[in-house]
């Protein structure tokens, strides 16, 4: 029998690859209650990795699609809108298995862009494994759900902020960055808030779909489901991976509540909204 | 299917393609895109059911009720989904025979759960030995229900713990006036008011609830994702009709029937939201009302 050290300095950061710990994952009867609760921890890094980057990517690029979506002009509203629907409407395990099986298809060696005075190669192999070809799906995914949120909040900015910042004489990128983008943020927090929660939990499909798990580094749940198809008993691994994340929920709903603070610090405290466990679900 | 089927390698595109998509491989995969509707169809009821039970047990005064109700809400949101939809199915055939077993073999007198192994007598077995592959189907896709069920309960009960809270505290004082009991006031006007106010969430949880039924195919249910993968794989000359990797196309299929639904339900619950809006004490309850009396 391992004891709880051999466990962690084992498997702990084993997701990362077969270098950082034993060459195998435990199996069959000698899995100890320590292998899994140290193993699935280690699993947490990567939920942490897919759901960090795709909300930053993701943030960034909603912006730009709910202001597309917003703005008056039918050559940037209706792509926008198209690209929401399409991302919103179906579900995310379909997506991961239509990219996946799209990301096949190209040429392994790359595709070659002609630019006239060069050629560009863009190497495309790396979309085939879930770190980079997962979290572009999933960078899409969260681009539409957060593009919808802030589109509904662009839509809700009081008027009263409008026409101060003309009053002011405001015009451009100086209104939309002290006015807007502050407003939207702000009215969108709570949701947004529940978005980020779904996305993290939704980063549990990614070795479930059709990306494979190198080396059997995966994620937390991924590790779950391996030690129950290992002991038959669901009931070590699905608690304890159930546990992690309602640790990662507390921490991004605390995390957030800072942010909702700062970003409501001028409004006068009964207004502003609160960022609960019992969010709306808006997904 | 077509008489012309005989021998698909020698017929031109469009028949060897009409061939190709009425072969019984494909009307299974067409089958399975009913088995969707059906899971859904099922579960709505069910997790309305339950959403039902869990919001009055969060209403209730008595202390324990009361937490059950919001432990359940609680840990199902912050849990993702995926774990419930794996958990449940193994967790309660893993009850039912250890119940069927103590009942059916009292003087069986080894351990059950022998190292990684779950051993119960010949007669606990569920689905019974010897059973046929299609009540196999029916057990998978009855775990599968209540799975879905317990989740989208959860999600329900908190939608509509909300929208009974969002009733004119006023119309109750006002009935317990008029000497209705606390249930009577219930019954009598919060429940038929509450759906307009629970109505956006529902149909929140509707699409949510669509866009979780693929995962039906990690319950080993051969639901549309199974055959899409299975059909859209390269096939060699072996087969009767050889292709190349298809699967983008057949998950693009996939991709579109779900748009397709997400957009019919978005419909449907516009059409649901007015209708349910008439003779409401609303915004949208009283435009109605004017625009009947002005006619």
């Amino acid at each position: 029998m391992r004891t709880c050290a051999e466990s962690f300095a084992g498997y702990f950061l084993r997701p990362l690859g077969r270098d950082y710990g034993e060459r195998l994952l435990p199996r069959g009867l000698e899995i100890t209650f320590c292998d899994q609760a140290f193993l699935i921890a280690g699993g947490l890094l990567w939920n942490i990795y897919f759901a960090g980057l795709a909300i930053l990517f993701g943030f960034f690029l909603a912006t730009g699609v709910a202001l597309a979506k917003f703005s008056e002009n039918p050559w940037l509203n209706r792509p926008a809108a198209g690209f929401v629907f399409v991302f919103r409407g179906s579900p995310l395990f379909i997506q991961f298995f239509f990219f996946y099986s799209a990301f096949v298809l190209l040429p392994r060696v790359g595709v070659e862009i002609p630019l006239g005075f060069t050629t560009l190669t863009l190497h495309t192999s790396a979309l085939t494994t879930a770190q980079v070809g997962a979290l572009f799906v999933l960078i899409l995914n969260t681009t539409a759900y957060s593009a919808e949120l802030f589109y509904g909040a662009l839509r809700a900015i009081p008027k009263g902020d409008l026409e101060a910042a003309d009053a002011y004489g405001m015009t451009g990128f100086s209104r939309f960055r002290r006015i807007i983008w502050p407003n939207m943020l702000r009215l969108a927090w709570p949701s947004y808030t529940n978005e980020v929660i779904f996305l993290t939990h939704s980063t549990t499909l990614v070795f479930l779909s059709a990306f494979p798990a190198r080396q059997q580094s995966g994620e937390a749940f991924y590790y779950a489901r391996y030690f129950v198809d290992q002991t038959f008993n669901p009931f070590v691994a699905y608690p304890l991976v159930g546990f992690y994340f309602i640790l990662l929920t507390l921490a991004i709903i605390g995390a957030s509540g800072l942010v909702n603070i700062h970003l409501n610090r001028h409004l006068p405290r009964p207004q502003r909204a609160r960022i609960r466990f019992r969010p709306q679900y808006l997904r | 299917m077509f008489e012309f089927c005989a021998d698909p390698s020698i017929l031109p595109d469009w028949q060897w393609f009409a061939c190709y998509l009425t072969s019984g491989t494909h009307l299974a995969f067409y089958r399975s895109f009913l088995v969707v509707i059906l899971l859904l169809l099922v579960v709505a009821p069910l997790a309305l059911g339950m959403g039902m039970l869990g919001a009055l047990a969060i209403r209730a005064h008595f202390l324990p009720l009361n937490m059950v109700g919001r432990g359940y809400v609680n840990l199902v949101r912050g849990v993702p989904d995926i774990v419930f939809f794996l958990f449940v199915p193994i967790a309660l055939g893993q009850g039912i025979e250890w119940v069927l077993h103590q009942i059916n073999c009292p003087d069986w007198d080894q351990p059950i759960r022998q190292g990684n192994d779950w051993l119960v007598c010949r007669e606990a077995k569920m689905p019974p030995v010897g059973a046929s592959a299609w009540a196999r189907n029916v057990y998978a896709f009855s775990m599968a229900v209540v799975a879905f069920a317990f989740v989208f309960g959860a999600f329900v009960a908190n939608t509509l713990h909300g929208a009974m809270q969002a009733v004119p505290q006023t119309q109750v004082e006002t009935a317990e006036a008029y000497g209705m009991t606390h249930a009577q006031a219930f019954r009598r006007i919060v429940l038929p008011q509450m759906w307009v106010y629970a109505l956006p969430g529902l149909s929140n949880i509707w699409q949510i609830l669509i866009k979780a039924t693929p995962l039906l195919f990690l319950l080993g249910i051969q639901d549309a994702v199974y055959w899409a993968r299975e059909l859209g794989g390269a096939k060699t000359s072996l087969y009767t009709y050889p292709h190349p990797d298809w699967r983008v196309w057949y998950f693009l299929v996939l991709l579109c029937f779900y748009l397709f639904l997400t957009w019919g339900s978005e419909k449907g619950f516009g059409w649901l939201t007015l209708r349910m809006s008439r003779g409401q004490a609303t915004a949208e309850g009283e435009r109605q009302r004017r625009r009947r009396a002005a006619a």
